[in-house]
């Protein structure tokens, strides 16, 4: 059968699954649009504000479904936009196909009317990305997207299609997908000799990653955490793997990370590290870190081993794979003088006061996890707000947390929120903002009302670039450089006029009260939470420092 | 892990295609690692090229340089070619600056090298010399003391000696498989 290169893009995210993908249209897209306009019953199409806003909800759909998030994008500025939302995906391991169209091909080289040379721009944000300029490759280069997307250590893939290619006739078979390729298997000798080291160990911590996540291997995690007695510590892309109410669960670790999983990596004889890669965020001093433990490394991605954190042993593997085979060989220990001291570390508390306040960050965070059901997906943006989500949100489940770990992406939620509402239309999306964050992508506002998404906003509004600004009161003596905006965005008005609800509250009754509101709405909803300025963001581990230097009052 | 900084020459059997040599030589530029020298020629494969790095770094360096260019998609092969068994060579041309005085010396220094004088005018001289890296450095040092123009070099290419092994047994050298000491870390902080 003969079809155009439009209709093979179609067909090829067909043969994937692909049911839904985000984007925005543009002169070099108009033949894939035409095509995306005649497959609108089987390929829903989500029209965004803008390409960012479309490549963070490809990402958070992806993150919140575990499928593959797919971004169609035009040339030039279409295709220049989705950078940062490809950027936020690599860093956090999200597969991603994006999708531009270029320039037709006679035209490429000559400076065209929005013409970019996306391929070299996203090289170093992409796992791998194609320029087709030939129908005969399309076709292929779509297949290995979807396979490199997908394998070992998952990530974003580019193709960028000329407008002719988009055009042109081929011949077309269906085809099933490249099947990937097995993750390394795990010897069996060094799993022995890991177990060994386990079993051994008196102080032993499990420090974990989103790699869990990804792998599906929660349910073994947590068995292996029950059977041992061995407290655990996660990453931010490792939330919601143990549960909140788990006592072994120690919680967020590194800069904002708890007193206790800080302290028991201090402490630890042995640190066995799952699907992390020892972030300067979490390993702020490597050589210190975890310093009178053996460490042992799993990760699938071979260059994560000795990258930041020197360690003991290692394996390169599948996190599920490991855990499966290193179960059995593990024997059932009660460790009580070792669960006693991490149990009283888990009862220090940071001394967060802040006298101005009349609605904390913690206390709107707990509202919201006691008003809403344990299948809810958090989204955040990035800052202060995104630590206080972090750490005090109750995370019950994998795939409900959606956040920008690596890249640290402002402007990440309000998209990703869409994109997982899309997703999961059955379940509820909260979205953690802050005046900050909010203002960089909430044109978004526009798509989540022409969708009638009931997401809920809750912005954490301090008037002030919260996360630098508590960073100028520590370290730069109160210099407030640009971080105070001075901006008068009355937000409950400014989401009403896009076609939303608005709500403002300053204390927690008013809070509870919006928010119970809002729950009713069946479009999205904004609340505008007065957070005291002098908020911090407590404890804190300054850029080199140990779990001795944590700040916490 | 041994913490001083090596010379190492690495061989890349990359895909021949579009933008190859921008995704290997990118990711050596940010991943913050420095190339001595490089080159990339065809294969009896025409699907595939080869790229000579020269790299100096330490055992840590060269494992996370090598593993990050492993995981690209182009790259087909990796391997370190180690001085014992693997034979190297560069191409060097000087153009130096004659009369009829010294024109004798020079070209018994070239003989002695087995350079070949490949081209003459009345001022000049370009000779033309391969060898391993240090033979053509020990010619340069000789040639110091005339009068030198212009210097061009190619960079080293390298092969293994013998046949190939069927499967390679460690594309990561032995030495740097199994790190384990802590105490030669890298002092790192950052805000």
């Amino acid at each position: 059968m003969k079809v155009t290169g439009s209709q093979i893009v179609a067909e090829v995210l067909l043969e994937h699954g692909v049911d839904t993908v985000f984007g925005y249209p543009g002169g070099a897209a108009l033949n894939l649009y035409d095509t995306l306009y005649d497959y609108q019953d089987k390929i829903k199409h989500v029209l965004f504000a803008h390409e960012q806003g479309a490549a963070h909800a490809a990402d958070g759909y992806s993150r919140a479904t575990g499928k593959t998030g797919v971004v169609i994008a035009t040339s030039g500025p279409g295709a220049t936009n989705l950078t940062t939302g490809i950027a936020t995906a690599f860093m956090d391991s999200i597969p991603m196909v994006a999708i531009t169209a270029n320039v037709p091909d006679a035209l490429i080289g000559r400076d065209a009317f929005q013409e970019i040379c996306i391929t070299g721009v996203t090289m170093p944000i992409t796992k791998h990305n194609f320029f087709v300029n030939r129908i005969e490759d399309l076709e292929n280069a779509l297949r290995q997207g979807f396979r490199i997307a997908n394998s070992g250590r998952k990530g974003p893939v580019l193709i960028d299609i000329t407008k002719n290619v988009t055009a042109e006739m081929i011949d077309y078979k269906k085809r099933a997908p490249l099947s990937l390729p097995s993750a390394p298997v795990c010897d069996d000798k060094e799993i022995a000799e890991i177990a060994n080291l386990i079993n051994k160990a008196e102080r032993p911590v499990i420090h974990f990653g989103g790699g869990v996540a990804a792998a599906n291997a929660s349910n073994l995690l947590n068995e292996l955490v029950k059977k041992a007695n061995i407290p655990a510590a996660h990453t931010m892309m490792g939330a919601g793997v143990l549960g909140y109410e788990n006592k072994l669960n120690l919680g967020l670790i590194g800069m904002h990370g708890s007193i206790a999983a800080n302290k028991a990596v201090d402490h630890a004889d042995l640190v066995v590290a799952l699907g992390t890669r020892f972030s300067d965020r979490v390993a702020l001093n490597p050589p210190k870190w975890a310093k009178k433990a053996t460490k042992i490394q799993i990760d699938i991605d071979r260059s994560e081993i000795n990258k930041n954190v020197l360690v003991d042993k290692y394996l390169v593997c599948d996190a599920k794979d490991f855990l499966k085979k290193l179960l059995p060989l593990i024997k059932p220990k009660k460790r009580t003088k070792w669960v006693a001291q991490i149990t009283t570390w888990k009862k220090e508390s940071t001394n967060n006061k802040c006298a101005k306040a009349t609605l904390r960050p913690s206390e709107v965070i707990t509202a919201v996890c006691d008003l809403t059901d344990k299948d809810t997906i958090y989204t955040t943006d990035v800052g202060q707000h995104q630590m206080w989500a972090a750490q005090y949100l109750k995370h019950k489940k994998t795939r409900a947390f959606l956040t920008s770990g690596g890249l640290g992406t402002m402007g990440f939620g309000y998209g990703a929120a869409i994109g997982a509402q899309i997703g999961c239309p059955k379940r509820r999306v909260i979205h953690f903002t802050s005046d900050g964050s909010l203002h960089m992508n909430l044109n978004e506002a526009s798509t989540a009302v022409s969708q009638n998404l009931p997401i809920i906003t809750v912005i954490m509004n301090n008037r002030v670039l919260g996360m630098v600004y508590q960073w100028q009161t520590i370290f730069y003596d109160k210099k407030y450089a640009a971080t105070n905006p001075e901006r008068k965005t009355d937000f409950p008005k400014l989401i009403e006029a896009f076609g939303g609800k608005g709500y403002r509250a300053s204390t927690p009754t008013e809070f509870e009260k919006a928010f119970k509101e809002a729950l009713k709405s069946d479009g999205p909803v904004w609340i505008d939470c007065a957070i005291a300025k002098e908020e911090r963001v407590l404890p804190m581990i300054p850029a080199g420092g140990t779990a001795k230097d944590m700040i916490i009052g | 892990m041994d913490k001083t900084p090596k010379k190492e020459v690495i061989s890349i059997l990359v895909d021949n295609q579009a933008n190859v040599l921008d995704r290997v030589v990118g990711l050596f530029g940010r991943r913050g690692f420095t190339i001595d020298s490089l080159t990339v020629s065809a294969t009896d494969n025409p699907k595939i090229s080869r790229i000579t790095i020269v790299f100096t770094g330490t055992d840590q360096a060269l494992y996370q340089i090598m593993t990050q260019t492993e995981k690209l998609e182009v790259v087909r092969e990796i391997f370190t070619l180690e001085a014992k068994n693997s034979i190297y060579r560069e191409l060097l041309l000087l153009k130096v600056r004659t009369g009829k005085n010294d024109r004798a010396a020079i070209r018994e220094i070239v003989e002695i090298y087995r350079g070949r004088i490949i081209d003459l005018s009345k001022d000049s001289m370009i000779i033309e010399l391969t060898g391993p890296p240090e033979k053509l450095d020990a010619f340069m040092n000789m040639m110091a003391d005339h009068d030198i123009a212009e210097v061009c070099r190619t960079g080293i290419t390298g092969i293994e000696r013998g046949l190939k092994p069927d499967s390679r047994a460690s594309v990561i050298p032995d030495s740097i498989r199994n790190p384990v000491d802590n105490s030669l870390d890298p002092e790192t902080s950052s805000g």
